[in-house]
């Protein structure tokens, strides 16, 4: 491991680079209130962060990202639009491989801007494009926003919609459920004895805990209503496969997502989305004939992604985790903005990895 | 030096692993009065029994304190990170069975498996602005469960006694918990969900895989481990 004056050093190079980029430095402090991160990130979090506590703020944890707090920062006070830059310790909860760091400084670059959004998707991935560019990185691409946009567009109820949405990033109950609402799934043994059931509420005595029969009696009769909405088509399944199988150099991946868009029209504005910031990099010297791009990548990462998606790999060194990774979070800044929001696009790098990787310093 | 082996100092599992180890010609026991927790060895040299909570049986291995541990692989699993390369399994004791399961209150006739779970869990939200709570003492194992088959919206509560009765309390919604039978669950209007099995534990023979050994404790191994039909 590099030493960690080394990597100071390395890291203050970095947000120098990203102040020359016009970034305002920010900090933020090391213990977060847990709240915000639990309703954020569920209870998976508690696995990769370290809770601790006392009798006046309750729960904390140590920073285990600055996503959230710069976020927060800038929604509270910040001007429009805004760039930032920061640098410091995360923390990371390894319960599994003993070799992962379980604290490590990242530096980051965050862009809040209302316009122009593939502009500014461009602009951050070739900044950390040119960073990285001397260590011979994969850099590995993909955009969950077409992925949301077929789902929008699924000719099925909305409740159909919502739950598929709520699963975008958790592949296997997404398939599930794939499975479920296009009728290729067996119906397991009580629910289709539930639904048969004329009075399924009948009996059912002693009633115990907060969740109330009208709950019940709710989902009885949406699951009722969901019978009748029938199966989401064969064709559209297809193509919803088909989208999640791409996976080619960008440029063909547009092409071929521009024939799916054909007959899955919903998808259209992300696709061309998907076209204008291609093109945007191109302007900026990136050769998107080398650059892979891939539909499903970034659906097991943390949950806030929902646009453009990164990440930079050393493919001869399987053992080390992305030397950075990044992508669009609009959605964040609504749920953390109480009411407001503003497009959100940015990256971390580890400037320990790049040490690692023999980079500069 | 000696072979350190630890066993639960008290109750069923105790009794249970004493009978286990005397079918094999080894007789372990209590020395003193039941107040005090030092034991004895008969029928093999250079072992020296250790009593301790089962509970903490697993930490004792991971530290490498003890060389052999009796306890369930429930606790293996949920106390020990990469529990396989801290201690070695080197023979199931046939007592002690117990499932890890999650259950619901009985009258939540819409729920019977993992997908209703997570389909009331989004709804329950939405309705009482909080996560759903579900009630446990093993955190790792039910999180890893509830993760691995994509289950969201939920949280675990800390229940270290007693779990059965936290969802009439109304301090969770549901419970994960070990059960041998289901009685406790049915005495308290809860069920198993039919894909809710998250381990099945039993009291186990565990090995340290780090604790230090002398050319005398490897030989006082092989002498167990034939006399325990092990090799």
């Amino acid at each position: 491991m590099p030493e960690r004056a080394a990597i100071r050093a390395e890291a203050a190079r970095l947000r120098a680079l990203f102040e020359a980029a016009g970034a305002l430095p920010v900090e933020t402090s090391v213990l977060q209130p847990a709240e915000v991160l639990l309703d954020l990130y569920g209870e998976d979090i508690r696995a990769r962060a370290y809770v601790t506590s006392d009798a006046l703020r309750g729960e904390q944890m140590l920073r285990p990202d600055f996503t959230v707090p710069v976020v927060q920062m800038h929604m509270e006070h910040g001007a429009e639009p805004a760039r930032y830059t920061y640098s410091g310790e995360v923390f990371r909860r390894q319960e599994e491989d003993a070799q992962r760091a379980n604290e490590y400084i990242q530096v980051g670059y965050e862009i809040f801007e209302r316009n122009a959004p593939e502009a500014a998707d461009t602009e951050v991935f070739s900044m950390f494009f040119n960073i990285l560019r001397p260590l011979g990185l994969r850099a590995a691409t993909g955009d969950i926003g077409i992925l949301m946009a077929a789902v929008e567009g699924l000719r099925t109820t909305d409740r159909r919609k919502a739950a598929l949405r709520r699963h975008i990033w958790r592949p296997r109950r997404f398939r599930a459920l794939m499975d479920r609402f296009s009728g290729r799934a067996v119906v397991p043994e009580p629910r289709s004895a539930l639904l048969a059931a004329a009075e399924p509420m009948a009996g059912i005595e002693p009633l115990i805990g907060l969740r109330g029969p009208d709950e019940i009696a709710n989902r009885i009769n949406a699951l009722r209503e969901d019978v009748t909405a029938g199966p989401i088509s064969a064709s559209e399944v297809q193509l919803l496969d088909a989208i999640l199988a791409v996976r080619e150099t960008s440029d063909n991946a547009l092409e071929r997502l521009r024939d799916i868009a054909v007959d899955m029209p919903a998808i259209q504005g992300a696709v061309d989305r998907l076209g204008r910031r291609l093109e945007a990099m191109t302007e900026r010297g990136i050769d998107i004939t080398k650059l892979d791009f891939e539909a499903s990548y970034g659906r097991t990462q943390m949950e806030y992604y929902d646009g453009f998606v990164f990440g930079f790999y050393a493919e001869n060194r399987p053992d080390l985790p992305p030397i950075a990774t990044g992508g669009r979070y609009d959605a964040l800044t609504r749920q953390l903005g109480r009411g407001r929001e503003i497009p959100a696009v940015g990256g971390v790098i580890r400037p320990g990895l790049i040490l690692n990787l023999g980079g500069a310093a | 030096m000696t072979l350190k082996l630890g066993v639960p100092s008290k109750g069923r599992l105790m009794e249970k692993t004493f009978d286990w180890f005397a079918r094999h010609g080894i007789t372990l026991g209590r020395s003193g009065s039941d107040r005090e927790y030092a034991g004895f060895v008969q029928g093999i040299d250079n072992v020296e029994l250790i009593l301790l909570s089962a509970g903490e049986i697993p930490g004792e291995l991971a530290a490498g304190r003890i060389h052999l541990g009796v306890t369930g692989t429930d606790l293996i699993r949920e106390k020990l990170g990469q529990w396989q390369n801290q201690v070695a399994e080197l023979a199931e004791l046939g007592f002690g069975q117990a499932d890890l399961v999650l259950a619901v209150p009985r009258c939540w006739v819409d729920v019977s498996h993992l997908d209703d779970l997570d389909a009331a869990a989004a709804a329950f939200r939405l309705k009482h602005g909080f996560r759903l709570r579900i009630a446990t003492k093993y955190h790792r194992l039910v999180r890893d469960f509830l993760r691995e088959n994509g289950v969201a919206d939920y949280q675990l509560v800390d229940s270290q006694g007693a779990t059965e009765g936290t969802v009439k309390n109304e301090t969770a919604e549901a419970i994960a918990d070990i059960t041998s039978t289901g009685d406790t669950l049915r005495a308290n209007h809860l069920k198993i969900l039919e894909d809710g099995l998250i381990l099945k534990s039993q009291a186990t023979l565990f090995k340290s895989r780090v604790a230090p050994m002398e050319a005398t404790d490897r030989h006082t191994l092989k002498a167990l481990k034939q006399r325990l039909d092990l090799d």
